[in-house]
């Protein structure tokens, strides 16, 4: 038998949450978490938590899985459960809704604040912007990103400003656009991140790369923003100073 | 919970109301931003969450990228026989003309496509494809982001919303239409899910972007939210569906879970094998191979199952070998496939072949439009539009798809017909086009479903009739279709029409209740599932996707015709294919082959 103790808030009815213990028995192949909570819930149907592709792209079902954030649709229950069980909590450092269910206004007012959408005034005659595969491969490892939250969520620096802090997951994205030839708004960006709260509450501690589901480094996307900011060097004014030599 | 009715709960007026926030819904509301026009989003989940994000392979468009002799009018031809002569051509001819506009559209935009040398956009074989009307052999016509083209597409429809400044009510399910007296849709009754308030979302222009409904198998590559609410919404107020037998089962779901193997594997010269190793799509289409029409190839192999020779224990899957393609090209060009096989085959397609089998995929059905996405009347009239109500999307029947549709198409429907109705809305109601007011009554019929299931103390529990109703669907409707067994299979749905409407609403409560979404979801899957059983069983033919044993020829004497379901009578129609393209001569019907 394994024993799953979940997370349980219902504001209606619940002062407090608590958790919820659900005896089961052990699978006889591995399942994926959210299957282990998909046949809970057929027995509780009272049970709050979001899902939606099953597969890992769109990032509705990150969750707290015995301590370490990540999706429950892609994480094996084999490779966390321990001594035959499991505690299920919501991320954390968001406000709780119901249960397993967060207020992710926060998260999503700090990914809007970086203005993740591609800023290039030029406009285009013909076809498409030209991007050399080069270039296109720096946007790897920072486009896939899915808003899961599994990192915001994660980082103490997060906890504490989540309305001043942008957190690693909008500034992974806030890189994306950075670091893509395409956009023309580098300088503005960074201008947009240069206070003392938006990039420098990050201390490096990288909670967000042990986390990502994706394999992706807001980390290291985060310390190309901050030696930009330093250096006050990026692909736009180190372009016109290659045309001035 | 005390009874919901119009004199108690709000109205919040829109001009327009966009039912759903996946790709077709979001390029709808991106053209509405611009248009000073009050529009509102209205999706059960956050934006991204929708299931275009789990697109794969790519767009399939002719920018003349990989061909700088490729042609729109080959990508349209293709399209019209992938169909098997039943997509509408004007259709067809409108999303393959305009096509490369929205495809730089995107790009222009952001979506982070990959790249060839030249720094264009990179495109890859798929299936289906030709140069120069099928004489030319094999195209690469499918604009690619790696293999994660929807997830990039989503995310750049979503951040191009917010740059235009769209409104979106996220986590907001809308119940049911509201119809006035003169059979107008004048908005949608829907509660809010975090707090559970219910409201009349009042609008002149509704627009169904609801998606598939793949869930009403019980195989399926579709995500969780793939219910068809919209159609349900919609079949359940007496609107016709169209064309509702033809379902695509794509060739390569993972064996076991589903999952989508993208047809780009296959596109970059992977394929499928039988258990001795042979490369059995050589026999079934000597020219294209794997790379033939969706529906050619998973007929193919269910018959490579069916006549033991099988993969696996059981012999119940095939393989898709990528191994010999190494690792470079893998990591390079299908990262995200190598990922999913991992995790949910515990196979490294590097190294071995990944189990796979033919799985519900996509709904090539739906509400019938026109090209503005306008939806029609029970009619056989081209100009018998319900007024107010519009759909796009994979919930619309344009039709483009026809009985099967070719890899990429997908992608390509939601932007071109998503910026084409958000284009006549705009146009529509600043020239004074709209609806009139309902009454009272209306919004009441339109809560009496969810007042029913508040109210419900006892019944049938959602899980279960969901299973039911899913095994049926799996069991009589699935790759290969006979009439006896179908019909055992629209009686077993009788019966679960009684539990549907008798289920028991365990969970009263308001906060984010997910089992009163869920059980107002499994009522939109039957709605669409019993669309798709007498749909199946009446047409007497084999077209497309739709192969029935007892009528194992093509029929275009009697079925060269869209059918239309009429949920008020259950009698299935027939309704004209178009084969007037403005702009090159129609394409008449051949026999079929790759």
């Amino acid at each position: 038998m394994i024993s799953v103790n979940i997370y349980r808030y219902n504001p209606e009815k619940d002062s407090f949450p608590y958790m919820q213990t659900f005896e089961f028995e052990k699978p006889k192949r591995d399942i994926m978490v959210l299957e282990l909570l998909n046949q809970i819930k057929e027995k509780d149907p009272t049970i709050s938590y979001r899902r939606s592709c099953r597969e890992g792209v769109c990032g509705s079902d990150g969750m707290n899985i015995n301590g370490k954030n990540g999706l429950a649709c892609i994480t094996p229950l084999s490779t966390v459960i321990k001594k035959n069980k499991l505690d299920l909590r919501p991320l954390p450092g968001l406000p709780v809704i119901r249960d397993l269910v967060v207020d992710m206004a926060d998260f999503y007012a700090q990914y809007e604040k970086i203005k993740p959408f591609l800023q290039n005034d030029t406009p285009v005659d013909i076809g498409e912007r030209l991007q050399s595969p080069e270039d296109r491969d720096k946007l790897d490892g920072l486009y896939e990103c899915i808003l899961c939250a599994c990192c915001s969520t994660s980082c103490p620096s997060f906890w504490w400003n989540p309305d001043k802090f942008v957190g690693p997951a909008a500034l992974l994205q806030a890189y994306r656009f950075i670091a893509d030839s395409r956009d023309t708004k580098t300088a503005e960006r960074l201008q947009n991140l240069s206070d003392p709260f938006s990039v420098y509450r990050c201390h490096g501690i990288m909670n967000c790369v042990s986390v990502c589901p994706k394999g992706l480094n807001p980390n290291e996307a985060i310390g190309e923003i901050k030696s930009m900011l330093l250096s006050g060097k990026n692909k736009e004014n180190i372009i016109a100073s290659d045309a001035v030599s | 919970m005390s009874i919901l009715n119009s004199s108690n709960i709000k109205t919040l007026e829109f001009d327009v109301l966009v039912i759903g926030g996946g790709g077709s819904g979001m390029r709808t509301s991106l053209e509405l931003a611009k248009s000073g026009l009050r529009t509102a989003v209205v999706s059960k989940v956050f934006p991204t969450r929708s299931h275009t994000v789990s697109a794969q392979g790519g767009i399939t468009c002719a920018i003349a990228s990989a061909d700088p002799q490729d042609d729109w009018r080959w990508h349209m031809y293709d399209t019209v026989k992938g169909s098997d002569y039943i997509g509408d051509q004007d259709a067809i001819e409108y999303m393959c003309s305009e096509g490369p506009k929205a495809v730089f559209e995107l790009e222009h935009m952001g979506l982070p496509f990959s790249r060839t040398e030249n720094g264009r956009i990179y495109q890859r074989p798929f299936g289906g494809q030709s140069k120069d009307f099928g004489k030319g052999g094999q195209a690469a016509r499918t604009c690619a982001a790696a293999d994660r083209t929807g997830h990039a597409l989503l995310h750049t429809l979503y951040q191009n919303n917010v740059k235009e400044g769209s409104n979106f009510l996220n986590e907001w399910f809308a119940v049911d239409l509201v119809l006035n007296k003169f059979k107008e849709v004048t908005g949608v009754v829907a509660f809010a899910i975090e707090s559970g308030e219910v409201a009349y979302l009042k609008a002149q222009a509704t627009v169904l972007a609801t998606g598939g409904a793949g869930r009403i198998y019980a195989s399926t590559t579709n995500a969780l939210i793939n219910t068809g609410d919209g159609l349900g919404m919609s079949l359940r107020a007496g609107i016709p569906a169209q064309d509702m037998e033809m379902w695509q089962f794509h060739p390569t779901g993972i064996y076991g879970a589903g999952s989508l193997v993208t047809e780009g594997c296959r596109g970059e010269g992977g394929y499928l094998i039988n258990k001795d190793g042979e490369r059995f799509m050589e026999r079934y289409a000597p020219n294209a191979k794997d790379l033939a029409g969706r529906d050619v190839v998973a007929r193919s192999m269910v018959l490579e199952i069916l006549e033991g020779r099988g993969c696996g224990e059981d012999k119940d899957h095939v393989f898709l070998k990528l191994d010999h393609l190494g690792a470079d090209v893998l990591n390079a060009k299908l990262p995200g496939i190598c990922e999913l096989s991992r995790t949910f085959a515990a196979v490294d397609p590097v190294y071995e072949p990944i189990p796979v089998v033919p799985t519900c995929h996509y709904m090539m059905g739906g509400t019938p439009t026109n090209i503005h996405g306008q939806a029609f009347k029970l009619s056989s009239s081209d100009d018998d539009y319900i007024p107010g109500l519009f759909s796009v999307g994979e919930a619309a029947c344009v039709s483009v798809h026809g009985a099967n549709r070719l890899g990429g198409n997908s992608l390509l429907d939601l932007v071109v017909f998503g910026r084409a109705a958000g284009l006549h809305i705009n146009e529509a109601l600043k020239s004074g086009g709209g609806v009139a007011n309902c009454d009272n009554d209306d919004i009441d019929l339109a809560l009496h479903n969810l007042n029913k299931l508040n109210e419900s103390s006892r019944g049938y529990e959602v899980s279960a009739v969901k299973k039911e109703l899913q095994e049926v669907m799996q069991n009589y409707f699935g790759v290969f279709r006979r009439g006896d067994y179908m019909d055992k299979g629209v009686t077993a749905l009788t019966e679960i029409r009684e539990k549907i409407e008798n289920l028991h609403l365990k969970d009263k409560s308001a906060a984010f209740n997910t089992n009163r979404v869920e059980a107002i979801e499994l009522q939109n899957l039957f709605e669409v599932a019993e669309a798709t059983a007498i749909s199946s069983l009446q047409r007497t033919e084999s077209r497309g996707a739709h192969a029935r044993e007892d009528y194992p020829d093509r029929d275009d004497e009697n079925w060269l015709c869209h059918s239309l379901y009429d949920p008020t009578t259950k009698v299935l129609g027939k309704r004209h294919v178009n084969f007037e393209p403005s702009q090159v001569d129609a394409f008449p019907p051949k026999v079929r082959t790759y």
